[in-house]
């Protein structure tokens, strides 16, 4: 689209076309005055070769396994291999979750996604009084190596991959896997996973924060430089910004603060004295499959180009493994309801799709009672075959990038990447990502796109089935999955007797020299983790020492920042 | 013209669980139509709920929980606003609480649920009914 008459006669013709249109309208209104997705991006009517017609198809789109990878990270995506399916999972006890990941292998599911209850992501043992009510509530508890073991029975760590969503402890946790799979005979080197370990987002977001940014951000880089030696398959970060989405920001806002985020651990990698090609091949992401079908994938695309200019451009790398954005994506939990639940398959049906078309790595489909609780098998069985359908009956993977070229979405994947970038900027004039979220800004952003959100449901603006229209029957008292409080009482007892049964003081020794490596510098804290775990010292006993000595993060104002 | 007292609310967040965006959404809309909101924020204890709403002189306790611990946390807060003799206070909670858990939650004294796809304007006329300034 080059030839200025061609472009000319194109833009009468439409111009022409919307005339007629607009005489139309006026007797037949649209259904709105103006349409525009969740980021306030607003939705034309018609797209045309003119919205293109400025884009190069070489350097602003690409080819696929190629800077700037807008079409996707491998040049064959699903023809060459389907996403990896990875349900989220855990609940209760460690025997009971390793049940459920055998029956989740056993449906076909091709990877383990690990969820720790909260007293385990904020590094408190169940025994802890702050722990009440919490253990095994959203996730397994672990409170030792022994649980960890107990989780992993019978599923050799040389055959799956495993991600665990942990972020404060998350080196612990990943200590823990590594001592698992020794006890196997399996070498760390063949270990293939990813531990999520952005603790950024829990500051803004997430609130499973335990130690202040400074302090996290060395635990985060150590476990960077130990993995690149020791486990070099493993993906030592999931920067994420899912969370921020479920927290009520737009499509642009989760990717821009997502970036914002990357951007802060290069940097601190960096300072650290990596090499920004030896863990940058190593970093992944994770993101949201929200509601609005092309706004999704457009952001996927935007997102992969945005990346890719990051870490080519600004951090010098020069591996395009490192350009690479390699993304987990769940679909959005905050659009499911709790009024009609079934009609949350087909949400997440269509949310799925367009991750796939969007060319995630893994996925992690929503059940339908996940507005009312954890999975039960037969609702997460449905959330396993919904990727199962789309993998093997849809026809959409036999091809990369089935949507590229379509004159709305390459305008939308180039509207959310300038828009990304404006805020990129806006936050790296306020000292970055630590600075951003220290000043309250990504919260507050992320507040105020919540509210507008809700407001629009209650004005019938924005319409969600089953709920502010088709509404039926209230709330559904089905069979829902609950945890019983048992499994606190068995975990305490557990706790007592391992501490009656390991050798105390090895554990003393090695709380010991984690905490002098803590207060030093120079050491990398992993191995020290590792030794602490094997020698059985619990979860809140390691991370009771990282307190004292890094000290507890509190946030600042609490309302609006 | 009669100056009326504002209505005071003290939001929470009980327990362990970071998923604010539901309080925070309450929290603006309440705000909105001229209460005086408190934000104790993250992993409150229920004792420390209690002390800052009698602190800042509450009329209302909004407690939030995602995570299934409200089974505990909530029924907390009630038993320990009776033994400081406050249990005027008019106490509403919100989150992921199974319908079946309502009854109890009621019993313990939670006035109201307002659970996934509540209208904030019914957590408002709720409130406004029910605290007379």
């Amino acid at each position: 689209m080059s030839d200025p008459r061609r472009i000319e006669g194109l833009s009468n013709s439409i111009g022409s076309w919307t005339e007629e249109v607009e005489k139309k309208i006026k007797k037949h209104p649209e259904r709105k005055d103006s349409f525009a997705n969740t980021s306030g991006i607003p939705v034309n009517r018609l797209y045309s070769p003119l919205d293109c017609r400025d884009m190069d198809y070489l350097e602003d789109i690409g080819l696929p396994g190629e800077f700037p990878f807008t079409r996707g990270v491998q040049p064959t995506m699903y023809r060459g291999r389907l996403w990896t399916m990875r349900q989220y999972a855990g609940f209760a006890s460690a025997a009971e979750s390793n049940r459920r990941y055998k029956y989740l292998l056993d449906q076909g599911q091709t990877g383990l996604s690990v969820a720790f209850d909260l007293p385990t992501q904020i590094g408190y043992d169940s025994d802890h009084d702050i722990a009440v009510g919490e253990v095994g509530k959203v996730g397994v508890a672990i409170d030792s190596l022994e649980d960890m073991e107990t989780l992993f029975d019978g599923i050799p760590l040389d055959k799956v991959s495993t991600s665990m969503t942990i972020n404060a402890p998350a080196a612990i946790l990943l200590a823990m896997y590594m001592a698992v799979a020794e006890k196997q005979g399996v070498s760390t080197e063949k270990l293939r996973g990813t531990i999520q370990n952005d603790i950024l987002k829990e500051y803004s977001s997430r609130g499973t924060y335990i130690f202040p940014p400074k302090p996290s951000m060395r635990i985060i880089t150590d476990s960077f430089s130990f993995c690149e030696k020791n486990v070099p398959l493993w993906n030592t970060i999931s920067i994420s910004g899912y969370h921020m989405r479920e927290a009520g920001c737009t499509a642009v806002q989760e990717v821009a603060f997502t970036m914002a985020n990357g951007i802060a651990y290069v940097q601190a990698a960096l300072d650290a004295g990596l090499d920004v090609d030896a863990f940058g091949p190593r970093l992944a992401f994770f993101f949201c499959c929200h509601l609005d079908f092309f706004e999704e994938v457009a952001k996927f695309r935007a997102a992969r180009r945005l990346w890719a200019g990051i870490m080519k451009k600004r951090f010098g790398a020069e591996n395009p493994r490192s350009m690479m954005i390699r993304f987990h994506t769940q679909t959005a939990g905050c659009t499911l309801t709790a009024q009609q639940p079934k009609n949350n398959i087909m949400r997440v049906a269509f949310q799925a799709l367009a991750a796939v078309l969007g060319g995630t790595q893994s996925l992690h489909t929503n059940s339908m009672d996940e507005a009312l609780c954890l999975p039960t098998e037969e609702s997460v069985q449905i959330a396993l075959r919904t990727q199962q359908v789309i993998a093997y009956e849809l026809g959409v993977t036999d091809t990369v990038d089935p949507m590229a070229g379509s004159y709305y979405l390459e305008r939308l994947t180039d509207e959310i990447y300038e828009r990304s970038v404006e805020y990129i900027e806006r936050i790296d004039k306020m000292g970055g990502a630590v600075a951003a979220i220290e000043k309250g800004y990504i919260q507050k952003e992320i507040q105020d796109s919540a509210f507008k959100y809700q407001r629009e449901i209650e004005e019938e603006k924005r319409i969600v089935v089953g709920l502010n229209k088709y509404k039926g029957e209230a709330v559904s008292s089905a069979e829902i999955l609950r945890v019983d409080p048992a499994v606190r009482v068995a975990q305490v007892d557990k706790l007592k007797r391992l501490r009656e049964k390991r050798d105390n003081r090895k554990v003393e020794q090695a709380l010991l020299d984690l905490k002098k490596g803590g207060e030093g510098r120079d050491e990398n804290l992993v191995p020290l983790m590792l030794d602490a775990v094997k020698a059985y010292a619990t979860l809140g006993e390691i991370c009771d020492v990282l307190r004292g000595v890094f000290g507890e993060y509190r946030p600042s104002g609490t309302f609006g920042g | 013209m009669n100056k009326e007292r504002r209505i005071r609310v003290l939001a929470a967040k009980p327990g362990l669980d970071g998923h604010d965006r539901g309080i925070k959404v309450v929290i603006s809309a309440l705000m909105d139509v001229g209460m005086e909101v408190i934000y104790a924020g993250l992993r409150q204890t229920p004792a420390q709920i209690v002390e800052a709403a009698i602190q800042e002189d509450a009329d209302v306790i909004a407690l939030s929980s995602l995570s299934g611990a409200h089974d505990y946390l909530f029924p907390k807060v009630m038993e320990m606003l009776r033994e400081r003799q406050c249990d005027d206070i008019l106490v509403i909670g919100g989150g992921i609480i199974p319908e079946a858990d309502i009854p109890e939650m009621k019993e313990a004294g939670v006035a109201e649920i307002f659970g996934p796809g509540t209208d904030t304007r019914d957590i408002i006329s709720f409130i406004r009914e029910r605290v007379k300034k």
